[in-house]
Parts: C-alpha cells; structure tokens; sequence
C-alpha cells in the first residue's frame, strides 16, 4: 500500500483560484469557456460499484494504484491521490464545485478515490458509476486534443490491466447509456446573446434533434443562472470517437454563430440597453460590498459578454476564473478556514474576492474614475 | 396507517420537522406530504431520472412469447448473481459478466438507446488484440478486392501475404486463449 503525497499537495487544489481550462487564451474563447472529455473503464468481472462490495471495490483501488505510474509516465504528469472519505467535507465540495470531482463519487467516500493531475487538467476518478472514470478539459473549444490526453490515459491503464471489453458491444459500462465507447464529450458555452435575444430554447430544440443535451449549467429548469450552458453528446454506441467529436464540434460551431449573430444584432438594434446593462454590472461587482452567488454569476455574465464584445476595456477576460471559482460558497469557505460562515459573511467575502480578482486583471484602458 | 393531516388516504411518507415547538413526526399520504414543500422530493427526482427512465425501458421490453420463453427473466448471471429481473427494478447493469449472460434480451434495448447495437470505435490492445487484428484483415481484403480489380497483380500478391500472416497470427492468438482458458 502506497501512501502519495497526500498532505504535501493537497492545499494547492483546494486553495488554488485558478483552473487551466479556463483561460480565456483559447479558440473560440469568446463563446466557448471549456471542453471535457470524459471515459468510462470498467475492469474485467469485478461488478461495478453500484453491485460491488467493500472488497471488490478496494481491489478495484489496488489494480488502480498500480497503473497509475504508467499514467504518469504516459502523461508526463504527477497525479495526486484523493481519498474521498480522508477529505473534509469542504475540501470534498471545494472539488465538486471545481467540477475536479463528481457528486456521485462523494456519496459513498469509502474506497472513492480521485487522482488529479497536478495541473488540474486531468484526472481518474475510481470507483464512481463505473471502476474509473477518466476525464480530461481543456480551454476553449478543443474537443480533440481533450480526447488525445484522456485516450492516452486509457491506453497506459489499458497497457497493464484488462478492461471490459466487447467485440459487439465495446466498452461495457454500469449504466447502458454510456454503453460502447464510454465516451461523454461535453462544452461549456456562454451565451447571453442567445439568452437575451429570446433563441435559447429553439437551439436546445435542435440540439435534442441532433442527438445532442444542451443543458444549463447553473440554475433549474425556470431560470438560467449565468447564461452557461452545457452542450454533450447523448449517445455512445454505434459511433467512433472522432465521429462523436466532430458531431458534437459541428454542432457547437453552430451554436457559435448563432451566438455572435445575437450578440450582432444586439449592438446593433439596442446598443444603449446592452451599453447600460453592462457598465451597471460592472460597476455593481466593482464596487458593491455584498454579493450573493447567484448575483455574481448574473453580473459577470454580463461583464464578460461585454469584454467579448470590446465593449469594456478596463479589465480582461483572465478575471473570469478567478470570479467563477470565487463566487462559490465552499471555496469562501475553505479560503476563510471556517465551515461555519453565515451567508452575511460569505456575501462579504465574495464581493471582496470578485473586488480583487477584477483589480489583479486590469484590460488595455482602466478608467480609475 | 392514515394520513395525518388529511385522514382519508393511506399515509406513504413519514416526516420529522424540527421547528419552534419541538421535534414533530408525521404519517403522511402522498398529496399532503407534497405541500410541505418541493425541496423533499425535487432532488430525489432529479437524482433518479437516467435510472428511473431506464427502468422503464427494461421493463417495457415486450418479451417475445412470454409463454415459451420465461427464461429471461429468471437467467442470473455466474458472475455477480444479478437476475434479469433486477435490471427492470434498478435499470442498472452489474458486471462485465452481465452483459453476455443477458445479450439477447439487452440488445433491443441498446438499439433503443442508441439506434445500434454494435461498436464502431476504439479497441483495447490486449483485450481485443484478436478483434484488432480480424479488423487489419477486413481493411486489407477490400484494398486486395481494389487491386485485382485495378489489374495491379504486384500490389495485390504483397496484399495477400499481409493477410496470410495476420490469419496465422490470428490462429496462434486464438489457439493462446483456449490453451489458457484450459
């Protein structure tokens, strides 16, 4: 039994206000925030985690635990290893709202276990739905090379353990939706355009046609948070890896220019509305003192959209992770060092980390008046 | 037991309410329960929706002639024990094992799913290492087929030999696995 750094890195991951995948120096950035991919491995006759015991699924973490030098080696990457029951409950959802880990993964912790590459980038996550889960993201839309790391981290656990594996039915997964080739191929798109012009749901419409969800990524069904949709492929079996990505890449392109023709339209037919709306954004999250999530997120929609559009030249993009990750409730917490906030304190945090990660990231003409 | 609040249906749901005055535990039938707000079954819904649509799907499976095939639903597989019968409760699959022990009732449901029932992408190089290879064959019989076709007699013998010895190896690799599964 080997126990891996476990202390040594773990205050990075949790403290950390940046993730790789979501600079804004990335194609398609002005629309597109993020691409994941996502594997689904099961090992030869140990049943899946839902049916496992205790024993099944700690030998499941053992063949694990010995491929994953050959991971590292493939990847040229150091993964750090989570075990889920030794985390807080912060530090659980910290990773969760990082999207590094999964709700599923932390709802039995016993024998979950997450290893996340030291750049954030990558990870294998056991002993979730299915024995590993492998996913990869990237900034902006690159689908491609998403699926070239997370193949490659197949091919190094592949290389040394046997896989569930059907010559009709491909790879065999817990849940028969994920059937095949295991593979899930999600983007994250931000798209006020589409919002504010009233369009949203016919692409969600045609989207669904496509074999395609698109779906919001904060918020329910009655009101979008933010304007972040996620967009991912629905099937798995049938198709080849390169045919799901480019399936879910044309259809993404797509939505861009759509979006960039709503955004058009918008300067064009409001420009005074859409002016306003985004300097009264700006101008809340630079000054206001107390600010909930949900607020956060809607301003900043805003902002950004204005940043894209080269409306607002006083701060870049590169704020946006910071903003995103600030806003969250847990990561307010874990950097207060207290579980206990009230959600007076936690609005206050807030609009102080947003103050800050807007001043640390001044655009090309900062206007201090 | 009836409900409660109402005391005319059969109570389902049992609540604990912690307030002002105390600890309160109620016996409560479905349509009362639900005005005690959303939050109770919202997620459990949200939660439920892939497996609960799958449950669906396994267990409107028209079976074909239920009379003189019981055999699905009582097949359980050597592996993990799971029955055909749990799938239609959970809509969750158990094992690797699972899927060969019930293909024949599976695969109308994956074409179902998907619209296909047959693999067309990445193989895994040890486990499908014969599949690989009955593939590379495939690829080279049709490129064989173009150049005899074409006339190009020089290309198609090189064609051949390739095939000759992917089919050798083929054997050997197959003839591995039955002496290993001896």
């Amino acid at each position: 039994m080997r126990h891996m750094l476990q202390n040594e890195s773990a205050g990075d991951v949790f403290h950390a206000n940046c993730l790789p995948w979501l600079t804004s120096k990335a194609p398609e950035s002005d629309v597109v925030l993020s691409s994941r991919v996502r594997l689904a491995r099961n090992f030869r006759k140990i049943p899946f985690p839902n049916r496992a015991d205790f024993e099944q699924l700690a030998a499941v973490l053992q063949l694990t635990d010995g491929a994953m030098p050959a991971v590292s080696a493939a990847t040229q990457q150091h993964f750090s290893r989570y075990a889920i029951d030794k985390l807080t409950k912060l530090q659980r959802e910290v990773l969760v709202d990082k999207r590094l880990i999964t709700k599923n993964l932390v709802k039995n912790p016993q024998d979950r276990v997450a290893f996340l590459a030291d750049d954030a980038s990558m990870g294998v996550l056991v002993n979730e739905e299915d024995h590993l889960r492998i996913q990869s993201m990237r900034a902006g839309l690159d689908l491609e090379r998403a699926y070239e790391a997370a193949s490659a981290i197949d091919d190094a656990i592949e290389g040394q353990l046997d896989l569930a594996f059907d010559e009709k039915m491909g790879y065999l997964t817990s849940c028969p939706t994920n059937l095949g080739t295991g593979l899930r191929a999600s983007v994250v798109l931000h798209l006020p355009g589409l919002v504010y012009t009233r369009n949203i749901n016919n692409i969600i419409n045609i989207s669904q046609q496509l074999g395609l969800s698109l779906r919001a990524l904060y918020g329910d069904d009655k009101e979008v948070v933010g304007n972040l949709f996620q967009v991912s492929n629905q099937l798995t079996l049938g198709f080849s890896e390169q045919e799901i990505l480019d399936n879910v890449k044309s259809a993404v392109t797509e939505i861009i220019a759509h979006e960039r023709r709503a955004r058009k339209a918008l300067s064009l037919y409001m420009k005074e509305h859409l002016e306003d709306g985004i300097w009264r954004a700006y101008g809340t999250l630079r000054y206001a003192r107390l600010l909930t999530e949900k607020e956060v997120l809607t301003l900043f929609s805003k902002v950004r959209l204005g940043i894209d559009m080269r409306l607002i030249k006083e701060v870049s993009a590169e704020c946006y992770p910071e903003i995103l990750i600030g806003s969250r409730a847990s990561w307010l917490e874990s950097l207060a060092g207290t579980e206990n906030m009230s959600s007076g304190e936690l609005d206050k945090l807030r609009a102080e980390t947003v103050r800050k990660a807007l001043a640390a990231h001044p655009g090309e003409r900062r206007q201090d008046t | 037991m009836l409900c409660d609040d109402c005391g005319k249906k059969e109570a389902v749901v049992h609540i604990v309410q912690i307030g002002p005055n105390g600890r309160v535990e109620k016996n409560l039938c479905e349509d009362c329960a639900q005005k005690y707000g959303n939050e109770m079954f919202a997620p459990h819904e949200r939660a439920m929706s892939v497996n609960d649509f799958l449950k669906g799907v396994f267990s409107n499976t028209p079976r074909p002639q239920e009379d003189s095939e019981p055999a699905g639903a009582d097949l359980v597989c050597p592996n993990c024990g799971m029955r055909y019968r749990d799938f239609q409760q959970t809509g969750k699959i158990g094992c690797s094992v699972c899927y060969d022990t019930f293909r024949t009732q599976l695969e109308p449901l994956l074409r179902r799913i998907h619209g296909s029932s047959v693999h067309s992408g990445k193989i895994p190089h040890r486990t499908g290492g014969r599949l690989e290879t009955k593939h590379e064959i495939e690829v080279l019989r049709a490129a064989l087929k173009d150049a005899v076709a074409q006339e190009a007699y020089e290309q198609a013998a090189e064609y051949r030999d390739q095939i000759r010895a992917l089919e050798k190896k083929l054997a050997q690799q197959e003839g591995d696995e039955a002496h290993a599964a001896e």
